[in-house]
């Protein structure tokens, strides 16, 4: 039987008892509360989350107090508030920054939450026209561009500007005078880059001289050639250099010969034009690699005069070594501009003559500052972000 | 059995080509004239899968406009072979040649000119006397290099002096880097030897 059963009258003291716990429960809560709420706005000191500076708009940072963060920051990421959250890095505390870029990074123009420790800050990407951080080079480029500017519209005027004759530049016509003497060809490789590789192009301003100099003598010139995209592009240069001198007729197209892509097997096939056609002038002349020395060998034991010039200065030594002349570096790109004495190249090189000078007095004057202990004023100065 | 084939074939053509050492030969021209046959159909057929293929035919059949300015430019190069519009093939060369001269003029001047530079901002008074005349060398090595490759005076007098200083520093850069490239091309040789004795003949 169930029996109703009146509750019993709550006692003073245990009245008194349940309210003290109730109010005890209630600032334990509150704060615990507040200590959680404290602890998530004081995770991630100094937290700023903005779009990255001077780039596409394809990254944004976000940046904390490196010293006074804790042991580790993660770095969530939402396109809403209300998430959901992707975990995009987590990081020790003392690494300060996080660029999220990247593989799954940021869009132009789109607005992210970034929750970092619980903490929710959000940011925009956006794009910037000038890069703040490359205006040194901006500047350098300007100095550059305008020096070649000035000395090029010089050039055009027809005004007087002093090169310098460089020792391979005379054998190159004594070569060329032996091969016709001895009845044999003259053998001229641009190097074996595309034609896109700077060398290759003056190479093709030294051979345009070359052919005027062989068509003048009627020799016989052969070029080898590693790139069938260099093929057009050499033979309308021989062309027109046969042309120049009113031979047209002489030029022979089966002599612009395309051989091979593969590095060796070029070598290979212009040994053999070596042995077998014997040309008593080789001119290496343009953007070699590891055949230097293979072709300027077999070139030395045919008893050929052997003239190189490149810039690529791991095969210079080769070429000093195993060759009569040699064109260090940028002689190479001054014999173009010497024998063709046309005004682009002059001024080019007369534009690269003065930044060198402006280089030298840089130098002397930071090395100077650096040994007055004032390196570093000189160094951020060609720092490139 | 398919390995013995490939090693006994590959170990006689580097015979082959070894035996240039004693003279220009029949065997050694048999050699080099498969090496660039087959240099040339290896790379139409790399060149076709590599390039062509992905970057432009699986692009086009996928109905990328974009693409069709690449092949347009690829079909210009042909004109060379029509009598009247051979001008026409300077224009994809031009676009070539342009394009690359802009990239990598900011490519040398950041990655050469500019870290060259602040690699020579270099102090002659560190507390070390060897740093010391280290840096001074090569401080005087790049002013001195730079006054050779200076063409717009005669190099006669001072000038002439620090040239020929700039040359004597040029020549011992070479022959350090053409020892070490020696060094470098006789491992290649005994990789070949290597081979050929161990690969090959099994006698390694």
């Amino acid at each position: 039987m169930i029996k109703n059963r009146t509750p019993l009258p709550a006692s003073p003291s245990s009245a008194k008892r349940l309210a003290l716990s109730a109010c005890s429960g209630l600032v334990l809560f509150l704060g615990l509360a507040a200590l959680l709420a404290t602890s998530a706005a004081a995770a991630v000191p100094g937290l700023v989350v903005r779009d990255n500076p001077d780039d596409r708009g394809e990254a944004i940072l976000v940046e904390w107090d490196g010293e006074a963060a804790g042991d580790s920051v993660r770095v969530e990421r939402a396109e809403s508030e209300a998430g959901p959250w992707v975990m995009r890095r987590a990081l020790p505390g003392s690494a300060a920054r996080f660029v999220d870029q990247g593989e799954g990074g940021p869009e132009r123009g789109k607005t992210y939450f970034y929750r970092v420790n619980g903490q929710v800050l959000s940011a925009t990407p956006t794009a910037q026209w000038w890069n703040k951080g490359r205006t040194n080079l901006f500047l350098i480029l300007a100095l550059y561009l305008g020096l070649i500017m000035v000395f090029l519209n010089i050039a055009r005027k027809g005004g007087s500007l002093f090169i310098r004759k460089i020792a391979g530049l005379d054998a190159m016509e004594e070569a060329i005078g032996r091969a016709t003497e001895m009845g044999k060809p003259v053998l001229y490789v641009p190097g074996i880059d595309d034609a896109n590789n700077i060398q290759t192009i003056y190479s093709m301003a030294i051979l345009n001289s070359v052919a005027k100099m062989v068509a003048q003598y009627d020799t016989e010139l052969i070029v080898p050639l590693a790139k069938a995209f260099v093929l057009p592009l050499a033979e309308e240069t021989v062309r027109s250099g046969y042309m120049d001198v009113g031979r047209p007729d002489s030029f022979r197209a089966d002599n612009i010969r395309f051989l091979s892509d593969e590095q060796f097997a070029f070598t290979a096939a212009v040994n053999g034009i070596m042995l077998r056609e014997k040309p008593a002038a080789n001119l290496f002349l343009g953007s070699f690699f590891a055949e230097s020395l293979v072709l300027a060998e077999t070139g030395f034991t045919t008893g050929a005069i052997q003239i190189a010039g490149t810039a690529n200065i791991h095969q210079l030594p080769f070429f000093v070594v195993a060759c009569d002349y040699t064109m260090i570096g940028e002689e190479f790109f001054a014999t173009s501009a010497y024998l063709s004495r046309e005004p682009m190249l002059v001024g080019t090189l007369k534009g690269g003559d003065m930044m060198k000078l402006v280089i030298m007095v840089f130098l002397v004057v930071a090395a100077i500052a650096a040994t007055m202990g004032h390196s570093e004023a000189f160094r951020s100065l060609l720092v490139i972000r | 059995m398919p390995e013995l084939v490939g090693n006994t074939l590959a170990g006689l053509l580097t015979l082959a080509i070894f035996s240039f050492l004693y003279k220009d030969n029949v065997v050694y021209k048999f050699a080099e004239h498969l090496f660039v046959g087959l240099a040339a159909g290896y790379y139409v057929a790399f060149q076709y899968r590599t390039v062509f293929q992905p970057n432009l035919w699986d692009r086009l059949v996928a109905g990328d406009i974009v693409s069709f300015i690449p092949l347009a430019l690829a079909i210009l190069l042909f004109t060379r072979m029509l009598p009247s519009g051979q001008w026409l093939s300077r224009w994809p060369m031009g676009a070539m040649i342009g394009a690359y001269a802009g990239l990598q003029l900011i490519g040398f001047l950041q990655g050469d000119l500019i870290a060259q530079v602040q690699a020579n901002i270099l102090s002659v008074n560190t507390g070390s006397w060897v740093t010391n005349v280290n840096n001074f060398l090569l401080i005087v090595g790049v002013l001195t290099t730079l006054v050779y490759f200076f063409f717009s005076t005669e190099h006669k007098g001072a000038v002439g002096a620090l040239s020929k200083a700039g040359i004597y520093f040029l020549m011992i850069s070479f022959g350090a880097s053409y020892g070490f490239t020696v060094m470098a091309r006789m491992s290649l040789l005994i990789g070949r030897l290597e081979f050929l004795f161990g690969d090959w003949l099994h006698l390694l």
